[in-house]
């Protein structure tokens, strides 16, 4: 099983490409409208915060109330490159830039920050992101509460899907590698890990920088596809409306964080006719999801355990 | 010199001296008993070799044979006493409960993990190699406490006596050169004991290890240990062969007191 080209990778790809293909066909067909775009634009751009959040939340078990945070350093970041070099290679520099100087941020607050447990680790994310949104509004170059505006835009379909598939792939893998298990190990039992030889500091940390990288490029896709972002667009609710994909999809469910992303996107862009009750409805789904399913919509459970299941039942004796 | 000396270790919380004042040692492949009526510092004294703790004072070296000089364990972190190769159980079964039986000892396996994080990210082929072999070897450990065929349930699934039987499988998979067991027989009926009795003896030889067991089962201790440790409020008060510990007085009456307090 050393061959990358395996069947169930080659299915995986054929799939991974059948919806891209698809996608298009139907944009450029008018099925999928301009309106539509800016709800598949939200999507894509909020399964790579969910992912990469449930690294840090549901699979290593530390709470972050920050994602935000470091999402808009990549949008600032980002969109700075690529005002000044307006090219698809300023656009791919931009995003390779916000993703690093997310990453450096997130390692210079975990170290610190990552000492603390549960609720004093919330705050402190929290906080953190509050002084990143702060520097934000004061700093000249990023033109303080005013923000910036008529950011040239080369998010599209093509590019927001490439980074959804690539968060997808490298932070399944990272999971199950030994790397990903120790991190897991954390979340399970911190003396025992800890015992048993991982460093948890270390493996708090990595993934920690892990998710501050795709969120500094989902920041990046963000602030090139909507012209305009501000340092509020980052704030508070942003870090809890990533959490709360997180929290229903199931905290350690990567299949589940896409699912549920997918899913508030649509009942979000359906209740936008009903502008008065709609964060009432919004809310109320979420209320009832939680109280019949507190585990999340899929618990730790991923599509691959379909495969997993069949095979097992093959194998009985 | 001996692999382990523990020499004058002390360690108080507070008010609370929990071990006094202790020196102890252990040579190479012995099998030692640590016994001790309920609080006598037992756990406490596994909490101090293992990192958990750092001692108030006192020191802990370790005497590897391939080395010249020996290391001091007191105040390292536990990782690093677990790379240096001391692994231990726990008294409260700490397994991660939510995780499989296999994961459980390919966690402890991470550290003699041969790739990096490129290769975590992108599965190269060492990375399926290195899986590979890391599951076999697994396995292997796990076939030795009968478990393999329950690799992939979860460990909060499995009854009482296997936790404690992965408990040792998962301290064996880093590899260690003494193994820390805190009352492995702890909630076993007598069968279940005498097997695990068989498996420990059988494990120091097959692994080479050097063992150290803290158990209250009496039967067990006196059975497979070479030498015998009693503590009792965080001080030792004996240390000798079973059949010496069995008539020492102050031994006794540390026990007695015990049954006396708990009638
Ligand atoms: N972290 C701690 N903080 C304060 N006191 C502690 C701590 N850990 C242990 N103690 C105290 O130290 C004493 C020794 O406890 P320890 O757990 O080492 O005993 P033990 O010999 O393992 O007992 P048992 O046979 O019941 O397991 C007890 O009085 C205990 O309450
Ligand atoms: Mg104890």
């Amino acid at each position: 099983m050393t061959s990358v080209l395996t069947k169930k990778n080659l299915l995986i790809l054929g799939c991974i490409l059948l919806t891209f293909v698809l996608v298009q066909v139907l944009m450029s067909v008018g099925f999928i409208t301009s309106f539509h775009e800016i709800t598949l634009a939200t999507i894509c751009i909020n399964i790579i915060l969910a992912v990469s959040l449930n690294l840090v939340t549901g699979f290593t078990g530390q709470f972050s109330l920050g994602h935000a945070g470091f999402m808009s350093i990549g949008a600032y970041v980002c969109a700075l490159i690529v005002m000044r070099f307006d090219s698809v290679a300023g656009f791919l520099v931009g995003i390779l830039a916000a993703a690093l100087a997310a990453t450096i941020v997130g390692i210079l607050i975990g170290i610190p920050t990552l000492r603390l447990k549960g609720d004093y680790l919330a705050i402190a994310t929290l906080g953190m992101a509050e002084i990143i949104r702060v520097v934000f509004l004061n700093l000249e170059i990023t033109n303080g509460a005013a923000g910036l505006s008529g950011i040239p835009r080369y998010t599209n379909w093509f590019w927001m899907y490439l980074f959804v598939v690539l968060t997808i792939v490298l932070i399944n893998n990272f999971i199950r590698s030994s790397h990903g298990r120790a991190c897991i190990s954390i979340r399970e039992d911190e003396i025992a890990a800890e015992s048993m030889g991982i460093n948890t500091t270390k493996f708090k940390v990595m993934a920690f920088a892990i998710g501050s990288f795709f969120a500094g490029i989902a920041g990046a896709l963000y602030a090139s596809y909507f012209y305009f972002i501000k340092p509020n667009t980052f704030g508070f609710l942003k870090s809890i409306d990533i959490l709360v994909i997180v929290v229903l999809g199931g905290m350690g469910s990567i299949t589940g964080s896409i699912i549920a992303a997918v899913l508030l996107a649509l009942v979000s862009t359906f209740l936008q006719s009903f502008t008065a009750v709609r964060m009432i409805f919004y809310a109320l789904v979420l209320v009832i999801i939680m109280i019949f399913r507190p585990q999340g919509l899929l618990g730790t459970k991923e599509i691959t355990d379909l495969f997993k299941f069949r095979r097992k039942n093959e194998r009985i004796e | 010199m001996p692999l382990l000396s523990i020499e004058k270790v002390t360690k108080s919380f507070g008010g609370l001296t929990a071990v006094s004042n202790v020196s102890m040692h252990l040579n190479k492949g012995e099998l030692v008993g640590l016994i001790g009526p309920n609080g006598a510092g037992k756990t406490t004294l596994f909490n101090l070799l293992t990192g958990v703790y750092e001692p108030t004072s006192g020191s802990i070296k370790l005497q590897l044979e391939e080395e010249k000089n020996p290391r001091e364990l007191g105040g390292l972190k536990p990782y690093n006493v677990t790379k240096t190769g001391l692994a231990r159980t726990f008294q409260n079964i700490r397994l991660f409960k939510d995780l499989t039986v296999l994961d459980n000892v390919r966690i402890a396996m991470h550290q003699n993990i041969q790739y990096q994080l490129p290769s975590a990210f992108l599965h190269f082929n060492k990375y399926h190699k290195e899986e590979d072999r890391l599951k076999e070897e697994a396995e292997r450990l796990l076939d030795i406490f009968h478990l393999a065929h329950k690799k992939n349930e979860l460990a909060k699934n499995l009854p009482y006596g296997e936790q404690r039987h992965l408990e040792i499988a998962r301290a064996l998979a880093t590899k260690p050169v003494i193994l820390l067991l805190d009352e492995p027989a702890a909630g076993m009926n007598p069968q279940e004991t005498a097997s695990l009795t068989e498996t420990i003896k059988w494990l120091r030889k097959e692994f080479d290890l050097t063992i150290l067991l803290i158990e209250h089962d009496m039967s067990l201790v006196m059975k497979i240990c070479e030498r015998i440790y009693v503590l009792d409020y965080g001080m030792l008060i004996a240390s000798g062969k079973p059949a010496e510990i069995r008539a020492n007085k102050r031994v006794i009456e540390a026990y007695l007191g015990e049954e006396v307090s708990h009638a």
